[in-house]
């Protein structure tokens, strides 16, 4: 029987977090220098991008839904309903938006790339890409990297949009407020800071999706066993990093403009 | 193959006496597990080696190292007479540039279809889409599967699937080519086909190659089989004949056992040889 051994784990974690490094910096620095795939990135953007447009329209317009229906309950209490447009717009572009946004795209693209890039991994297909004089990195990282990095940028501004819309729908419909008001409130409530830190949470979450997927896919091993397990890490290690980012880009961000 | 049109890439200038590929002292371990122990060897231009030895020996993990998609723990590799632990990445995929590899499970991308396979290496140069697909329909010629071109690979046999693996590798008219096992997992007709092949490119083109195989069988035929441009078919070289540039190397327990001709393998003395080929 083998026990667990502390000190071998170490060592694991450890040489895991170099490669998944170097990886990394090999993704980023191939961006700026050498043969450029344009076509495959145009390709990852489809699928990453457009692919994933009909969940995050849906998650972001009914999580708006919901919003506001909860705030208004809890704002009725204060009799300040008429602040609902306030609470979902920033809840939206702040929060929600750009984190259901990465775990969404997560779940989908993450698991995607470990799962595409691991099943080549098992059937040599990468050791084949080498030996044909390709770097795999550059040929399937750095587009996957670029396309997330992009295109979730843009998906966040659409959930944002959608959340705000389904806000307002919920509002007007259910709660016969005011739609001039719900986006008047929600529009003045929205500041430079609020916009800025609600974009720049994107391209943290971009870049881990893109690089966790792929890191996960090339060190795949143990056949098709090996790519599931792949698979699932790259979605559980991409969602606990998204959130972990959310909450430091959050601080720099309140550092930075005072909310 | 000889009406093939020029590449962009030139053909590695070395002196005639100056090996192709040289393993000095190469080691190599997985964890807890010794791979590969002192391995020292030379493969010379215009010869085909064939390495034998049971499964699991590290015969593949060679292969790899040969081609840099590993690296020794320690020892040096020389291919085309430059150290692979000594080249930088980028000098590294200009050195395979020089050497065709056939994989074990032939390792074609399955989303391609068969001609962006063969074609993947002249893609990736930009070589002129006329000229690449005539490449392509040539190779598929050679390797007697051109009505299969524009199939993708999930639709192919095994036996298909070596043989376009074998026309992706010699596409580019490399100085090395590496065969993993081209024959395994294959039954003996289709087997028979695939060493038909490489006795064809070994004959016509004088490639210098590595061939990893388990089956004895084939092994021999190549070793006294030789191409027969008349018939288009291999055949058994007169007088009991062997073939000069082709020889052995034999790996058992992670070390050289043989490293020869085919006469001095047949004529070997040691015990474990000796069981082992009979």
């Amino acid at each position: 029987m083998n026990f667990f051994s502390p000190e071998a784990y170490a060592k694991r974690t450890v040489a895991s977090v170099q490669e998944y490094s170097l990886l990394s910096g090999r993704a980023v620095a191939n961006i700026f220098s050498g043969k450029r795939y344009a076509a495959d990135i145009w390709t990852q953007m489809d699928s990453i991008g457009v692919g994933s447009l009909p969940i995050v329209i849906l998650t972001g317009f009914f999580t708006g839904c919901v919003l506001a229906l909860q705030a208004a309950v809890s704002l009725k209490e204060f009799g300040a309903v008429g602040m609902t447009g306030r609470l979902v717009a920033l809840s939206m572009v702040k929060e929600l938006g750009p984190v259901l946004t990465g775990l969404m795209v997560s779940g989908r693209n993450a698991s995607g790339m470990a799962s595409e890039i691991g099943s080549m991994k098992v059937s040599e297909q990468i050791d084949a890409m080498r030996a044909l004089g390709t770097d795999p990195i550059r040929k399937l990282v750095t587009p996957r990297l670029v396309a997330t990095v992009v295109m979730l940028f843009f998906l966040t501004i659409i959930s944002d949009a959608c959340g705000t819309a389904g806000g307002a729908l919920v509002s007007v419909v259910l709660l016969r407020l005011n739609g001039s008001t719900f986006f008047h409130t929600a529009y003045m409530s929205l500041q430079h800071g609020d916009i800025v830190g609600g974009l720049v949470k994107p391209i943290f979450s971009g870049f881990i999706i893109a690089t966790i997927g792929c890191f996960y896919g090339m060190t795949t091993k143990g056949g098709t066993q090996g790519v599931g397990r792949a698979t699932t890490q790259a979605v559980v290690v991409s969602s606990v990093l998204i959130i972990l980012c959310d909450f430091l880009v959050t601080q720099l961000m309140i550092g930075i403009f005072g909310r | 193959m000889n009406s093939v049109t020029t590449l962009k890439r030139k053909p590695v200038d070395l002196e005639h006496a100056t090996p192709i590929v040289e393993f000095r002292d190469v080691s190599i371990r997985f964890d807890d597990n010794q791979v590969l122990k002192n391995i020292t060897f030379r493969v010379m231009r215009g010869e085909t080696r064939i390495i034998l030895g049971p499964a699991g020996v590290g015969k593949s993990v060679l292969m790899k190292l040969a081609n840099g998609l590993m690296m020794p723990d320690s020892g040096d590799i020389l291919v085309f007479a430059k150290s692979l632990s000594a080249m930088t990445e980028a000098e590294m995929y200009e050195m395979r540039a020089h050497v065709g590899m056939v994989f074990q499970e032939s390792a074609l991308f399955d989303s391609l279809d068969v001609e962006d396979n063969v074609a993947y290496r002249l893609n990736e140069e930009h070589v002129d889409p006329t000229e690449t697909h005539d490449r392509v329909v040539e190779v598929l010629q050679f390797v007697e599967l051109e009505k299969a071109i524009d199939k993708f690979p999930s639709e192919l046999s095994g036996g298909m699937r070596r043989r376009v693996s074998i026309a992706r590798a010699i596409i580019n008219k490399p100085d090395l080519i590496l065969y993993d096992s081209p024959t395994g997992g294959l039954d003996p007709i289709t087997s028979t086909t695939i060493v038909e092949l490489v006795v064809k490119q070994r004959d016509v083109t004088h490639t210098t190659s590595l061939l990893i195989t388990h089956r004895l069988q084939d092994a021999f035929t190549l070793a006294t089989h030789r191409y027969d441009p008349a018939t288009g078919h291999m055949a058994k070289i007169p007088d009991n004949g062997i073939d000069d540039s082709t020889k052995f190397l034999v790996l058992h327990e992670g070390k050289v056992v043989f490293d020869g001709t085919t006469d001095e393998l047949v004529h070997s003395e040691d015990p474990w040889l000796r069981e082992y080929i009979s």
